[in-house]
């Protein structure tokens, strides 16, 4: 196994490998998943099987990261630069980006060519909304790498679920503000993952076209420019799901339509959870202080960071937003949720269970400690909060 | 002309360069950018962070 060496001036000798670097391979595997309802499918003939991958996301994962638990491997930070040089790395995201396709494509096939019951496209639907969210996740990982070619590979495949503004906005808006009350995504302490989505989603959208109108209209372009890379995004996603509608006929519409809600979903779960009722302070000069690892919730779980290209390791990720993924790295007492992320989407699907869990861990932490003026409340929720919650305030402050 | 550089990720902003893909032309000095000027790269890093590089 390749392993990286350094004679540091003051630290002397420094040795680390990579244990994880194979594991990371299985971001070429995980198309398998997806399509593993419809293999069992031809082998039982029975519709249920479609149902085994989101058994899968929803039960499997959440169970592995309870049972495998914490991933030990950190790289210390004097061998990070030489991590991020391995060329290894970084061609396995580029890999990625055709699974995406691949699988939209041959799910749809599917679905297009055999009889089946609603709830059997529903479920394949959901399953390749799913997988095409984890390609949002593969978008993320290369939109934030400063070599152009990366960044058009994040607009190919961001174009899967149809999402082609997600970069612009992520980069340059939920980076800079997230964490504050302005972010549409930052999730505040009281909302609920539903009523977060209806401000995302809208606002996610709005400000990514803001930042592209802004650059374009510096570049002397208008908004209707073939060099508006959200429209560039936006054009391959027409030219995709308009030849699958094509080539598979109505059912696609209902079969898309899902499958991009559902993609977009994942995004908003993972935003849900990622920053929920975190707070950044303002500085007397009015500005908000920089972006601290207590802003960002964290999960060091070893099997979904593995799926996710270490997106849980998210506090130095808001750190150094162009890392590569194999260099991130895992630091005690940060804000750390009680599963992986997967495990965490099922709860905050179900908010009264998702307020219990997470509304005392928020308060709980040391640089809160029950001051709810530090941290991000719902407007709608802040006088409920503030009484029940209120006195922990009193007692501490 | 001078450079400056994000301490945070090292983008490093040429004047005599500039910026093509943010619309900043050639020449175009650093105080000229925009009060809200972030990095291009990281968005952590804002104008005032920007740190003179030797050329
Ligand atoms: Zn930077």
């Amino acid at each position: 196994m390749t392993s990286y060496t350094l004679d540091h001036p003051t630290l002397g000798h420094i040795e680390y490998r990579d244990r994880k670097r194979y594991l990371w391979l299985s971001s070429l595997f995980m198309p398998l998943f997806p399509m593993l309802g419809i293999g069992l499918f031809f082998v039982t003939g029975s519709q249920w099987a479609l149902a085994v991958p989101l058994v899968f996301s929803y039960g499997v994962i959440p169970f592995l990261d309870y049972a495998l638990g914490s991933d030990t491997n950190n790289p210390p930070e004097e061998i990070v630069p030489q991590l991020e040089e391995d060329r290894y790395y970084r061609v396995l995201t580029w890999l990625t980006v055709p699974m995406h396709f691949i699988v939209l494509i041959a799910i749809a096939w599917f679905v297009g060519t055999q009889s089946l019951t609603v709830w059997s496209v529903l479920a394949l639907a959901i399953t390749a909304g799913s997988y095409s969210g984890l390609g949002i996740n593969t978008a993320h990982e290369l939109g934030h790498k400063k070599p152009l070619f990366e960044r058009v590979l994040a607009r190919i495949v961001l174009a899967v679920p149809a999402y082609g503004h997600f970069c612009i906005e992520h980069n340059r808006g939920h980076h800079k503000d997230v964490a504050t009350p302005e972010d549409p995504a930052s999730s505040r302490m009281g909302e609920s993952i539903y009523a977060f989505a209806l401000r995302e989603i809208p606002g996610a959208f709005r400000r990514g076209w803001a930042v592209e109108r802004e650059r374009l209209a510096r570049l002397g372009l208008p908004v209707w420019s073939p060099r508006n890379e959200i429209l560039q995004s936006y054009a391959l996603s027409a030219v995709l799901q308009g030849a699958l509608i094509v080539a598979f006929g109505w059912i696609m519409l209902p079969f898309l339509l899902v499958h991009n809600i559902w993609a977009w979903f994942q995004l908003t779960s993972a935003n849900y959870i990622e920053h929920y009722g975190l707070l950044r302070q303002k500085e007397a000069n009015g500005r908000y202080e920089r972006c601290q690892p207590h802003h960002s919730w964290n999960a060091n779980y070893i099997f979904s960071n593995i799926v996710l290209f270490h997106l849980e390791r998210h506090s130095d990720h808001h750190a150094n937003p162009t890392r590569r993924y194999q260099s991130l790295r895992n630091f005690d007492d940060i804000p750390e949720l009680p599963n992986g992320y997967y495990g965490m989407y099922l709860l905050a699907y179900v908010p009264w269970l998702w307020y219990r869990v997470m509304d005392r861990r928020l308060l709980a932490l040391p640089h809160i400690r029950g001051d709810l003026s530090k941290v991000n409340i719902a407007p709608d929720k802040r006088e409920a909060i503030l009484a029940r919650h209120g006195q922990v305030a009193g007692v501490t402050a | 002309m001078a450079c400056f550089r994000c301490p945070g990720c090292g983008y490093t902003y040429d004047e005599s360069q500039g910026d093509a893909h943010e619309g900043y032309p050639p020449g175009t000095p650093f105080e000229d950018l925009p009060e809200d000027f972030v990095c291009p790269d990281c968005a952590v890093r804002e104008k005032g962070d920007f740190e003179r590089a030797r050329e």
